[in-house]
């Protein structure tokens, strides 16, 4: 019994530790984003990295998951005569909702994985220890650029996404469905408003913010060898994926409960 | 003057450095030598302030290294690694360039880009290879691209470690040749951690051996063959039988 209890007071500290150590990397790293000096050059390559090339993946999610929604609003709706809805729940089902998680969780499995893999084979080859001897920090090298670019250019990707999943709607709502395609487009936009996009947007954010940290965080706390960084690379999308869905829905009360 | 006061390290419950002392006057080349595992990365990165010793004083100088303003005192090394540590992102003349891209020695990238390509060139690199990224370079020349880069910034004092592992013994010479040469030429002090004899007596002006978590043997490289330690006897005629436990 006393073995047992021993156990679980193990894990909770050790628990309480990595929270802790994570909490601690969260604060150092906002810190040198307002302190100098500044990558400019790094920022740019990182928002080339984060955004641009995650464009076709999370355009391509959007895509078919607007499509994939449209069908299932058409058949839900159908059940109680309102297949009329799907335009403007297709729209706020993915501006609200569908383009910032998916497009976050599509960021986390290609961009997480990534900065992790990058940063712990750098650790494990010695290249942080490098940076540090050639008078360089390297969480204001490796960490700030990458978790300002995420945090730029995911609520972009989000947008991008949001107009593609709406798109995909469209298409099979028009070709597949029968709608009328300018009563379609007027219901989309006749039902969006302002908050849904921006509230979408600031979920992107804090989604991104939330991926370049994980990438981060891991790949510095790589253990040694392939087996240390493939471990790193895994807890980086795992708790990455975790962490936006537990702020989707944090998020989602501050925005939605009243 | 590089000096170390009873410095002690421990990883867990593993003691590595239990009281490590030792001096490197200026302008010397010091090699510590010792086997595998037995801290000597780990005395050369408390010199560098990468591992923080848990108790015991470190000075440059007169200079504590832990409590020395970063970016200057980390201006006054090189250091070139194990295994090169070249940044994979970066084409081979901006690793050697890197510290004149960037804080206080910043330098234009026209001037930056030159330093590079002729700091390549003193150590046998054509201007091709600058260009180049480090994954298409052999083993041999990423140890000279890390020594390019270690040079760059003309550093007062240069850490070499473990400056030919991986390499054939030609490779190995020429390395080695390469080191003493700029060492001499810049009137640097040098601190080498290696278990390759020939290193050792191409590199040192004087040798310490790292055993057990202490300095078991230190003198000029002179003394290495008559030192009448049986620790350095045995690790220099690399015999199995002996004061150190060969299955460690």
């Amino acid at each position: 019994m006393t073995h047992f209890l021993a156990m679980i007071g193990r894990w909770v500290l050790n628990m309480l530790a990595a929270i802790g150590r994570l909490a601690w990397f969260t604060l150092d790293t906002v810190r040198h984003i307002v302190t100098p000096p500044f990558y400019l050059r790094e920022l740019g390559q990182q928002l080339l990295q984060i955004g641009w090339l995650s464009l076709p993946v999370v355009g391509m999610t959007a895509f078919f998951t607007g499509g994939a929604l449209a069908l299932q609003i058409y058949a839900g709706g159908a059940r109680f005569n309102a297949e009329a809805v799907v335009p403007s729940i297709v729209a706020i089902g993915m501006v609200r909702e569908l383009g910032p998680v998916l497009g976050g969780l599509m960021v986390a499995a290609r961009v997480a994985s990534s900065i992790a893999a990058e940063i712990g084979t750098m650790k494990v080859t010695e290249q942080i220890d490098a940076l540090v001897t050639l008078s360089t920090n390297p969480m204001k090298y490796l960490t700030v650029p990458r978790v300002i670019a995420a945090t730029l250019a995911v609520p972009v990707l989000v947008a991008v996404g949001d107009s593609i999943g709406i798109f995909g709607g469209y298409l099979v709502g028009v070709n597949r469905l029968d709608f009328n395609a300018a009563a379609y487009m007027s219901n989309t936009v006749n039902f969006l408003e302002a908050g849904d996009i921006l509230s979408g947007l600031a979920k992107g954010a804090a989604f991104g913010f939330i991926v370049a940290i994980m990438g981060c965080y891991w790949g510095m706390q790589s253990g040694r060898g392939a087996q240390g960084v493939g471990a790193a690379t895994k807890s980086a999308v795992v708790s990455a994926s975790v962490l936006i869905l537990a702020a989707n829905y944090v998020l989602t009360e501050v925005f939605f409960s009243t | 003057m590089i000096q170390l006061d009873n410095v002690h390290k421990s990883f867990g419950t593993n003691a590595v450095l239990r009281g490590v002392n030792l001096s490197v006057e200026r302008g010397k080349s010091m090699v510590i030598i010792g086997g595998s595992g037995t801290g000597k990365s780990v005395a050369l990165k408390s010199v560098l302030g990468l591992v923080k010793p848990d108790q015991g004083t470190i000075t440059v100088d007169g200079q504590d290294v832990q409590t020395a303003e970063r970016e200057t005192f980390l201006a006054r090394f090189g250091m070139l690694f194990q295994g090169g540590a070249l940044f994979d992102s970066l084409p081979v003349w901006q690793n050697v360039a890197f510290r004149l891209q960037r804080g206080h020695l910043k330098r234009p990238k026209g001037e930056a880009r030159a330093i590079a390509t002729e700091k390549l060139r003193r150590v046998g690199l054509k201007p091709e290879v600058a260009d180049k990224f480090p994954a298409e370079l052999s083993g041999g020349m990423q140890k000279r691209v890390g020594l390019a880069r270690a040079i760059a910034a003309e550093p007062e004092i240069i850490f070499f470690d473990e400056p030919t592992t991986g390499l054939d013994p030609i490779m190995s010479g020429v390395i080695n040749d390469l080191i003493r040469e700029i060492v001499v030429e810049m009137g640097a002090t040098a601190m080498t951690i290696t278990h390759d004899m020939s290193s050792v007596r191409a590199i040192a002006d004087d040798i310490a051996m790292l055993h057990d978590g202490v300095i078991q043997w230190t003198g000029p490289v002179s003394d290495l063959d008559h030192s009448g330690d049986p620790y350095l006897d045995q690790f220099i005629h690399g015999r199995a039988t002996g004061p150190i436990e060969a299955v460690r």
